[in-house]
């Protein structure tokens, strides 16, 4: 189960997405996003497949690797399908004793798992072909303009990277505790909800200390090594814009006016 | 209870471009009572081999018996399995997690369904076995030293009451005396319960005073499978994939090539001062 978590992930490759700019790819996830949102014809998810579609295989990163991560909101999805299927008013296509499935209803339902499968699939392909490095380095160039009205920017994303650092760490904690614990005899995946929440004590309780103690090593070795926030604070690797992302800023302000297009002539 | 392992092959993450073999077609009869050690580098597939042994991996290949039965063949033999075959990890942060030792001691003989009174005596038999007194009982499981911690991690597996006890690294970050201790204890559990023990490490130091058969990994495969004096033989091989034979082995070989008459099987200091004072006398006898 734990393997299937894909989101913030890394997926080493060499494509021309991995190697784009984190703050291109930042944006660009930011304004398909915005996109699912704003533009929600059956035209603009043709656009949107297709522009998803040439990313990911632009970048290297197999389809079932992706699609790995939707099976974690696999749940969400039926469970929001499912109440727009049902409850929406309109015309009513076929209905059975209390229940009533409408035109409207079917056409929302199909519509919520388009888009929330896009967007695991859109934001997805930004943490697979981004390290989590890069990532925070991205966010805090790119928001830096924030430092200005004293939003703590350096701070928050130091604070993502070593969230983000630590969850192949975490969860690999997790695997070792869990099979320690199964060596005594523990049962993680069988019996009813509450055996089942009363056997992760056991993995909770030496994870959770063990997080701790990574926390305190950590704090001291970056105290040790004298760092004291973003003030004045250089960088191994400056980032700086290359021809390659001016190409992939063309490529999306193309992908939205196509949008905008479309839309205005009711596509 | 026997253990026998045939062509038995693990690969991580099959199928994914992180994939990775980790043992490659490994053929392995561990007999009753044996004092085995697994010595490997650090990735040779030691510790990936011994959690195959109560099932916690399953194998991409090969077949596993215990007790002459496939392990993996019926669920609820895989169950009774960790029973048999009590494995002890490395790290005892990662089992110890009670409010106080007696009770985290418990949680093993009580996941094999004993009532809370028969759990208690297993877990009060096991830790006098491993050396913690009544004081320690009621003590935080995290308030303990390195060494005790050690102590009631294997306490925590004995009191399961296995007939083969596998220690992964049992003294990773431990010093010079704490290690001892262990290694001392692993020997007597050996000697008094007469269950098989399996000692895994990447330091031939520690394993060979104790063991009497050692198997070398490298690379997810078994290198040599022998006992101690054999294997030790194989300086030169040893070496060439991380490992070292024991310091003495080294001075006998020294001594050796300087033209005396010793034995450089001889891998402890014990034995070492034998050879070498019997080279001595009949030198002396000689000359």
């Amino acid at each position: 189960m734990l393997k299937d978590i894909t989101l913030g992930q890394y997926y080493p490759g060499d494509s021309i997405i991995h190697r784009l700019d984190p703050r291109v790819k930042l944006l660009g996830t930011l304004v398909f996003l915005i996109t699912l949102f704003v533009f929600g014809s059956p035209g603009a998810y043709v656009l949107a497949s297709i522009a998803l579609g040439v990313v990911i295989s632009v970048s290297t990163v197999p389809f079932r690797y992706m699609v790995k991560g939707l099976r974690a909101i696999f749940l969400l999805m039926v469970i929001t399908a499912l109440f727009n299927l049902f409850l929406t008013p309109g015309t009513i296509l076929f209905s059975f004793w209390r229940f009533r499935i409408t035109e409207e209803g079917l056409r929302m339902a199909i519509h919520m798992i388009f888009r929330l499968s896009y967007l695991i699939l859109g934001s997805s392909i930004m943490t697979l072909t981004t390290t989590p490095n890069q990532l925070t380095d991205g966010l805090e160039t790119g928001l830096g303009f924030l430092k200005k009205i004293h939003v703590p920017v350096h701070e928050v994303s130091m604070m993502m990277s070593i969230a983000l650092r630590f969850i192949p760490i975490l969860m690999d904690e997790t695997s070792k505790i869990m099979r320690a614990q199964e060596a005594r005899g523990a049962n993680f995946s069988e019996g009813g909800i509450i055996r089942r929440a009363k056997a992760l004590v056991p993995l909770l309780v030496p994870l959770f200390i063990s997080a701790f103690r990574r926390a305190n090593d950590l704090a001291m070795a970056m105290e040790a090594r004298g760092y004291h926030g973003g003030e004045g604070r250089t960088r191994m690797k400056p980032l700086s814009y290359h021809r390659k992302d001016m190409v992939a800023f063309a490529v999306m302000a193309l992908y939205v006016l196509c949008q905008i297009g479309m839309k205005i002539l009711k596509l | 209870m026997g253990i026998r392992i045939e062509h038995l092959s693990y690969i991580y993450n099959e199928g994914t471009t992180f994939s990775k073999t980790a043992l490659s077609d490994i053929n392995l009869t561990i007999a009753d009572g044996e004092f085995i050690g697994v010595i490997g580098h650090t990735g040779s597939g030691k510790s990936t081999l011994v959690q195959h042994l109560n099932g916690l991996n399953i194998p991409t290949s090969g077949k596993i018996y215990v007790d002459g039965k496939d392990i993996h063949k019926e669920k609820e033999s895989l169950r009774s399995l960790k029973s048999k075959v009590g494995l002890v990890f490395q790290y005892p942060e990662h089992q110890l997690f009670e409010s106080d030792v007696l009770k985290d001691v418990m949680f093993g003989p009580r996941n094999q369904g004993l009532s809370d009174s028969e759990a208690m005596m297993r877990a009060r038999e096991a830790l006098r076995l491993v050396g913690l007194d009544e004081s320690v009982e009621k003590k935080s499981p995290f308030d303990l030293s390195g060494g005790q911690k050690r102590r009631a991690a294997i306490a925590g597996i004995l009191a399961m009451e296995p007939s083969v006890l596998v220690l992964d690294e049992p003294t990773a970050g431990l010093d010079p005396k704490g290690r001892d201790e262990i290694l001392d204890l692993t020997a007597e559990l050996h000697e008094k319960k007469g269950i098989s023990v399996i000692l895994v490490s990447h330091s031939m130091e520690d394993v060979a005073n104790y063991v009497s058969r050692i198997i070398v990994m490298d690379e997810g495969k078994i290198l040599y499978d022998d006992t101690p004096e054999k294997v030790f033989v194989h300086v030169k091989e040893l070496e060439a994939v991380g490992l070292a034979a024991p310091e003495m082995v080294y001075v006998m070989k020294a001594l050796r090539e300087e033209g005396f008459d010793v034995d450089y099987s001889a891998d402890t200091v014990d034995l070492a001062r034998r050879e070498i004072l019997g080279a001595l006398a009949g030198k002396n006898r000689k000359c």
